[in-house]
Order: C-alpha cells, then sequence, then structure tokens
C-alpha cells in the first residue's frame, strides 16, 4: 500500500563550496497532491530537486519514496522509482523526432525497432486520453514552445512516472496554454499522481496547488495549507520580510512625443518575417508596455530602436527629427539620451569574465571622465562604486568578477549604468527575469521614478503582472504584429492573452 | 587570507604546480630511458643559467619567444586563434632584410628604427589578408593563418633561392645586412665598458621585447581601443551593444599581432645571423602558442612563460650535447607535458589550490 507521504527528504545537505546549497531539508509531499515549492534564485529548489532525481548526491540525509528509503545515484534510479521530470529549459535534441526524443535512455535494447514499437503504441494511448496533439513524427525543432513541453511531460508519462516534478513550467507559455497546462495537471492528479511544482509566480501556487513550501537560503522555512494562504505571507516568508508586492504609482503626465517609429519591417536571415510594419509613439514621463509571448518580435523591435539591428524599411524619429540610417548606431543613440537595457544582460548587457568596473563601463569607455589617452582606472573604479552604493548592488565592490554576483544584483548593474546616465529614453527587456522578490521591489520603484522625472520608457516584458503594474498603456506584439493597445485599467489578463495569441477580443 | 591575498597566491601557486607536475613526469622519462633524472635537471639548470654564455643564450631565445608569445596573446585577447605566428615572422624578415638592403649607406640611428618598422609592417600586412578574410567573410582565422604560413614559406624559399641569393652564392641566404641595420650587441657593449663575456647573440632585441610587452599590457589594460578589443574578445554581442565593432577589433587585433611576431626577425635577422636565412623563425611561432597558453594571454605570463621555454630550449642544447642518450626531442617532451599540465589540466589544479586556500574540500560545480 502506497504510503501517506510519495517523496520524503530527511535533514539533505547539499554544500558547493562555501555555500550550503541545502541545509538539513525535510520536506514532506503527500501521495496524490499537487504540492508547490516557492523560493528567491538560489533558496535551493532546484538543488533539491537535483538531488531528488539523481543529477548529483546529497551530503548528508535520506530520501524516501513512498516510504521506503531510496538510493537515487543517478536519473534513471529516479526514473526506475517513478520519478519524472520536466526541466525549464528543455532537455531535447531538436534535430531528432519526437519519438526519438521519447526513446532517448529507453531504447528497449540494441535494436531501435521493438523499443519504438512499445513507445508508439503507449504514445497512442496517451494521446487518446490527454490529446496532447503531438505528432510523434514531427521534428522537434519545428515544434512551439509549448508543445516541446508537452514532449517533456511526454517523457515522463511514457516511462510511468507517478511522481512529476515541473520545474518553472509557465515561464514560456501564454496564459491560455498555461490554462490548458493546469488543466492537464489537474486531470494527471487526479489519476492519482503527484505532482511537484517549482514557480516563482505566487499566483499559480495559489491557484493550481495542495501545500506548498518556501524554501529561503538552503532551508525549508515553512509549509502552508494553499487554501489557508496568502500571496503576501508566501512572499513574507520568501524574504523574510515585508514586501510590497505591487508597485505604487502615481497618476500619469505625459510630456511630448520623443520616440516616433514608422511602419518598421525586418525579415531575419533565415527570411522569416520578424517585425510587420510596426508603429509606435514614446511620451515623456510614460512607460509603455510591451507584452507578448517570448519570440514575437519584441527582442528584434528593441534591438531596431537600440540600433542594433537595421531594419529593412520604416523610420525612426527622435524629438522629432528622423533618424538616418548611419546615425542608428548604438554609440550615437547613447549621445542622444536613448539608453538601453537589454533583455539577456549576461549575453550582451554585461561581459562576465571582466571585473564589475569593466562591465560597468561598457558603451560609455569614451566619456571623458573615464581618462584621455590612457584610461583612469581610479575613477572608473570610483564611477563604478557610486553606482552600486546608488543601486544596492551587493557586494559593492567594483574589483570583483562580474560573474561572481547574483542574477539579481547584476541587473542592478546594469540599471544603475543606463539609468544614472540620465537618459531621455529608456529601452528596457524583461527588468526582472530571474531577480528575487526584494529586488523586483527596488527595481519597480526605480522605474516608477524614473518615468515620474519625465523619462519616455518602453517596458518588455513577458511577465504579464508586470506590465499590468508598471505600464501607462500596453501594446501587445504577436507574430511580429503589434495586435492591440490597452490601457492597464481597461483590460485583464485574459484580454491580454487573446492578443498575445493573435485573436482580437472582437473576434473571440 | 584576505580575498586579494588569496588571489595572489592563486596566481603563483597554480602555475608553480602545474610546471611541477610536468618535471615531475619528464623526470619519469628521463628514468624510463635510463638517465638519472637529477642529474639532468642539474645539466639543464647549469647550462641555462649557470655561465654569462648559458644565460645569454636563454635571454636570446627568451627574446623570441616573448614576441611569438605576445604575438598569439594579443590575437588571445580578442578571441582569435592566430596559429600564424610563424609565417608573420618570417615574412617580417623579409621587410626588415630589404630595408636594410635598400639603404646601406645609412647611420644605424635611422636604418634600425627604419627596418623595425618594415619588419612590423611586413608581418601585419601578412596577418591583413586573414584577418580581413575573417571579419568580412567569416573565414575561420586558423585555417587561414595556417594556409598563410606554407604561403610564407613557399614565397621565402622561392625569393631566396632566385631573387635574394647574391650571384655566385650557393646557399638560399641574402646578402649580408650593412653594419647600421645590425641591433647592437650585448657582448659588444659589454666590451666596451671593460666587461669580457663570452660571445652570444643576445641583442638589443631583447630590451625591445620587454617594452612591447609593457606596452601590450598598456594598450589592452588602460586605453579605450584595448578594453574594446578585449569586449569583442570574449563577447561579441556585449561588444555590438557598446558600439564596439567587433569586426574593426579583429583587424585590429590581427594587425599588432603581426607586428608583434616582426620581433622575431629583428632578433634573429637584425640580432643574431645579420642576414635573412632560409627557415630562419625555426618554428618558433608555433611555441609562441604555447607561451601564450601557459601566460594565460598576459603580457606578465608571456615574459614568465618566454623565460621558462628560454631555459628549456637553452638547457636542453646544452643536455643534448653533455648527455648524448636525451636528444633534443627529449626537449619537445618537456615542453609538451609543460603546455599539458599549464594549458588542459590548469583547471583542475586550480579547483584543487583554491579549495585547499579555503581550505575545504575540492568544490564540485553545479551543472
Amino acid at each position: 500500500m502506497p504510503g501517506l507521504f510519495a517523496v520524503e527528504t530527511l535533514a539533505i545537505t547539499k554544500r558547493f563550496g562555501a555555500t550550503m546549497a541545502n541545509n538539513g531539508v525535510d520536506l514532506r509531499i503527500k501521495s496524490g497532491s499537487i504540492h508547490g515549492l516557492v523560493g528567491e534564485n538560489g533558496a535551493g529548489k532546484s538543488t533539491l530537486m537535483s538531488i531528488l532525481f539523481g543529477f548529483y548526491g546529497a551530503d548528508s540525509g535520506e530520501i524516501r519514496v513512498d516510504g521506503l528509503a531510496a538510493r537515487i545515484a543517478s536519473p534513471r534510479d529516479a526514473m526506475r522509482l517513478g520519478l519524472g521530470m520536466v526541466h525549464q529549459h528543455f532537455m531535447l535534441v531538436e534535430a531528432m523526432s519526437v519519438i526519438d526524443n521519447i526513446m532517448l535512455g529507453a531504447e528497449g535494447g540494441v535494436l531501435l525497432r521493438q523499443g519504438a514499437e512499445a513507445v508508439r503504441h503507449k504514445l497512442a494511448v496517451l494521446e487518446r486520453d490527454y490529446e496532447l496533439g503531438v505528432d510523434p513524427d514531427a521534428l522537434v525543432a519545428n515544434l512551439s514552445v509549448g508543445q516541446r513541453q508537452r514532449v517533456e511531460l511526454l517523457k515522463a508519462l511514457v516511462r510511468d512516472a507517478r511522481i512529476l516534478i515541473l520545474d518553472e513550467p509557465t515561464s514560456v507559455l501564454t496564459p491560455d496554454e498555461t490554462a490548458k497546462l493546469f488543466g492537464l495537471l489537474r486531470r494527471l492528479q487526479r489519476e492519482g499522481r503527484t505532482l511537484v511544482l517549482i514557480t516563482h509566480k505566487l499566483r499559480e501556487v495559489l491557484d493550481l496547488t495542495d501545500e506548498v513550501s518556501v524554501m529561503r537560503a538552503g532551508r525549508i522555512v515553512g509549509t502552508f495549507v494553499t487554501a489557508a494562504t496568502s500571496a503576501d505571507e508566501l512572499a513574507m516568508a520568501m524574504v523574510g520580510r515585508k514586501v510590497l508586492l505591487r508597485a505604487a504609482k502615481g497618476a500619469r503626465h505625459a510630456g511630448a512625443r520623443v520616440l516616433e517609429a514608422r511602419d518598421i519591417c525586418l525579415t531575419g536571415s533565415d527570411g522569416v518575417t520578424r517585425l510587420d510594419h510596426i508603429s509606435l509613439d514614446l511620451h515623456a514621463g510614460e512607460i509603455v508596455g510591451l507584452a507578448g509571448v517570448s519570440g514575437n518580435g519584441q527582442s528584434e523591435l528593441l534591438d531596431v530602436l537600440a540600433g542594433l539591428a537595421q531594419p529593412q524599411a520604416g523610420s525612426v524619429a527622435l524629438y522629432g527629427r528622423e533618424l538616418a540610417a548611419a546615425a542608428r548606431h548604438p554609440g550615437k543613440l547613447r549621445a542622444l539620451g536613448l539608453m538601453h537595457v537589454p533583455e539577456d544582460r549576461q549575453g550582451r548587457g554585461l561581459v562576465l569574465p571582466f571585473a564589475a568596473n569593466e562591465s560597468a563601463l561598457l558603451g560609455y569607455a569614451h566619456d571623458a571622465a573615464f581618462g584621455g589617452l590612457l584610461l583612469n582606472k581610479g575613477a572608473i573604479i570610483a564611477d563604478c562604486h557610486a553606482k552600486m552604493l546608488a543601486f544596492d548592488v551587493r557586494p559593492p565592490n567594483p574589483k570583483l568578477v562580474t560573474a561572481g554576483f547574483s542574477g539579481g544584483n547584476q541587473q542592478k548593474l546594469v540599471l544603475a549604468r543606463e539609468i544614472m546616465r540620465c537618459p531621455k529614453i529608456l529601452l528596457i527587456g524583461q527588468p526582472t527575469r530571474g531577480v528575487d522578490i526584494g529586488a523586483i521591489e527596488a527595481i519597480h520603484a526605480r522605474i516608477i521614478a524614473l518615468r515620474d522625472a519625465g523619462v519616455a520608457i518602453l517596458l518588455v516584458s513577458v511577465e504579464l503582472d508586470e506590465i499590468l503594474t508598471l505600464a501607462d498603456r500596453i501594446l501587445v506584439m504577436c507574430n511580429g504584429r503589434i495586435t492591440g493597445e490597452r490601457r492597464p485599467e481597461a483590460t485583464n489578463e485574459r484580454d491580454l492573452g487573446l492578443l498575445m495569441a493573435g485573436i482580437s477580443s472582437e473576434a473571440a | 587570507m584576505s580575498p586579494r591575498q588569496r588571489a595572489l597566491a592563486e596566481a603563483v601557486l597554480v602555475p608553480l604546480a602545474t610546471i611541477s607536475f610536468a618535471f615531475l613526469i619528464s623526470g619519469l622519462v628521463v628514468l624510463i630511458i635510463g638517465e638519472n633524472p637529477l642529474v639532468v635537471a642539474r645539466l639543464m639548470i647549469a647550462g641555462s643559467l649557470g655561465s654569462s654564455e648559458g644565460l645569454g643564450y636563454t635571454l636570446f631565445y627568451t627574446t623570441d619567444f616573448i614576441f611569438a608569445g605576445l604575438a598569439v596573446a594579443v590575437a588571445f585577447q580578442a578571441g582569435l586563434f592566430n596559429i600564424g605566428a610563424d609565417g608573420q615572422a618570417y615574412v617580417a624578415g623579409l621587410g626588415v632584410t630589404l630595408m636594410a638592403l635598400a639603404f646601406p649607406g645609412l647611420s644605424a640611428w635611422l636604418l634600425v628604427p627604419l627596418c623595425l618598422g618594415a619588419g612590423a609592417a611586413a608581418g601585419a600586412l601578412w596577418a591583413f589578408v586573414p584577418a580581413w578574410l575573417q571579419a568580412r567573410r567569416g573565414s575561420h582565422i586558423v585555417i587561414t593563418t595556417i594556409m598563410f604560413n606554407w604561403l610564407a614559406s613557399d614565397l621565402m624559399s622561392f625569393l631566396l633561392v632566385n631573387m635574394l641569393r647574391p650571384k655566385g652564392d650557393m646557399q638560399p641566404e641574402s646578402a649580408a645586412l650593412p653594419p647600421g641595420a645590425r641591433m647592437p650587441q650585448l657582448t659588444h657593449l659589454a666590451g666596451t665598458i671593460g666587461l669580457k663575456l663570452t660571445p652570444t647573440p643576445l641583442n638589443g632585441a631583447f630590451i625591445l621585447a620587454l617594452l612591447a610587452a609593457f606596452g601590450v599590457w598598456l594598450w589592452l589594460f588602460r586605453t579605450r581601443s584595448g578594453y574594446g578589443l578585449r569586449v569583442a574578445g570574449v563577447n561579441r554581442q556585449a561588444a555590438t551593444y557598446a558600439g564596439i565593432s567587433a569586426s574593426a577589433m579583429i583587424i585590429v587585433a590581427m594587425l599588432v599581432s603581426g607586428a608583434l611576431a616582426g620581433g622575431v626577425a629583428v632578433n634573429e635577422v637584425m640580432g643574431a645571423q645579420g642576414r635573412l636565412l632560409i627557415d630562419f623563425t625555426s618554428g618558433f611561432g608555433f611555441v609562441g602558442i604555447a607561451v601564450a597558453l601557459m601566460g594565460r594571454g598576459h603580457p606578465l605570463g608571456v615574459v614568465l612563460a618566454g623565460l621558462l621555454f628560454g631555459m628549456l630550449y637553452q638547457g636542453g642544447a646544452e643536455l643534448a650535447f653533455d648527455v648524448p642518450a636525451v636528444t633534443r626531442d627529449m626537449i619537445l617532451v618537456i615542453q609538451g607535458l609543460v603546455v599539458y599540465f599549464s594549458g588542459a589540466l590548469e583547471g583542475v589544479f586550480r579547483g584543487h589550490i583554491r579549495a585547499l586556500l579555503a581550505g575545504r574540500a575540492p568544490v564540485e560545480t553545479p551543472a
């Protein structure tokens, strides 16, 4: 008979160097429940799940599955015990078909054919039961993100996983896809499976789970019955202090039009249309939120406006003057007061192997304040130090290597660099991606303060909550087109979700 | 220990550990061929440092290795693997020689700088074509620089045999350089202050190599273009975002790299030989790759690694002379082990030493 708990971890401890990633973690997940696991970045959620799934061994502690002590030395062991994992970053071979991906690691003998027949049969049964709509012979490379996630799910289900761990499953989905996924998860639960949902979206935890455990600094700081808790309580447990979940914002006092983009068209080198006649205006003192599922042209639009990509057609005017193609260069635009906080801070906004002060110099090396023929190292370090103090970058040490800072502190460093240059126009991509709740609060307050000081801000975010909180106007993008404009007070997630999916609300 | 002290200790201990291990394994190899490793080690050290003659030769070779190492290191910093330092140095020899033979009557004060400039320009020119192909066409610089080594080799053979060889001379080599084009010799300088040294080819190029190392450091770490080059070297996307042209940085890095490789020609042609010889680079351009790897692409590291390779080269030559069982190939084995341990296994040592300094078990990095 199955035990009361599907999975228990008893006093799990794991150290990485000087860091206690897990410090005596006791987690009990009831059989047949949906259990939420929340916590800030670096709280130890992923480490715990990796230990559970056999990616690395714990230094001490015990794991029990269905009440029995389990030795999990590899993912293979975990799967044998009925555990399945849907990773945040999909572990799929893009060049292979769905069925090949599902068979990977479970080929069932030397010859593929026999295993393939068995898997195909199982997939047919699963498709009949759950209607996931995944073609087993499709190439993974041709699947949408949502479909890829369902392939990951199928991988676990084909292996008869009874305990499913989902790591940030909704981070890449539209609200509609999220709703569908949650429906499926509830159904899996009704059939007796146990689900663990790792997320940082408190609302999802409240929607879906039966119980929720909060991790902080390597420990479980509390387990709550979902029905009896609130977002505020969970946020406080995560951060250790009271957090303002929704930034306070005064009325908009929009000024003159400072940026005017008309009929921007961009086709990628692969011939795919990325931007299809995009037009938008930005006024001083307003935040325009650009919503959309990632990959629908928002990144490309940011690139074009920041001078990083040259559109095939269309015009951009700053302060009423049209920009010549030659003026669309990041350096020249910066000189005109157009600053850019890039979406991909690690890949583009920072130089990870360099010291923080050299990352803080990125884009501004030509400033005369930093020296003449030779760079003035002292001035550069002092400038970086001042920025770190102003934005509470921890630790405020300009000589530390950039890669050594946490994601939130890296983001604050980029924001400090762009904001403290007194921009007139600020393009911000994903300002709080991978950033802790506590830091999100501070970053949102900064962005609102800038807007109140008369800066025109274009905010691109895949977090609808963030857009709804910050934006004065919301533009929604789908397939390289702007599918609608809304006022935050006159819309809701469902409405925006339809626009994000390219369905106008009139038609729906 | 403060983090700063720890970083310093790490910077010293890691290369020390890797070199010690390389020597330990080399000792085992020596043992296997039936010689006493301690005797061999003593002979090598005595041969490279134990006399003014040995030291002179060691520093002479060090000069070549510093120039070649700096050439590769500058390209490294820009994210480029310049395999072509050898060919660039070879063609630089042509530049030096043509300039020297064109103005034989000039005084050394004029002719030496002219020859230096010609050598640097010729080396840079030979690096420019692969650089341009990489920047504009995306042709991989490893492939093109290798091809340019062969082109240089054939071009120089043709020129030396058919054009530069004085009439009646049997050797494929140029006429002697005029005295005004020769680098000042250390033996000669010591003689003017009354010091009598055994003649060695050590010359003014050694000082130039040290100056070049300092100049490269200043450029890379204290100027805007050096900063831009390093940004482009680690992260092209970040460079584009900052408004730095990664293509321009590729060209600049390779021009400087080729010019630095030209230092080998200064040391050999203007310093030691006094004429352009066939294959005078002796593969030093390739040793430069090892030097730059070991020196972690940093000018100071290159100088120290250049010194180590200079010692190995000179000590090895002495050794081959004294112990017939140990051939020159043995030195290649030792060099190979040094590169292997300091290049490929450096990360392993670093992890352990870092853990040791922090007083804990080695770090298991999260996947």
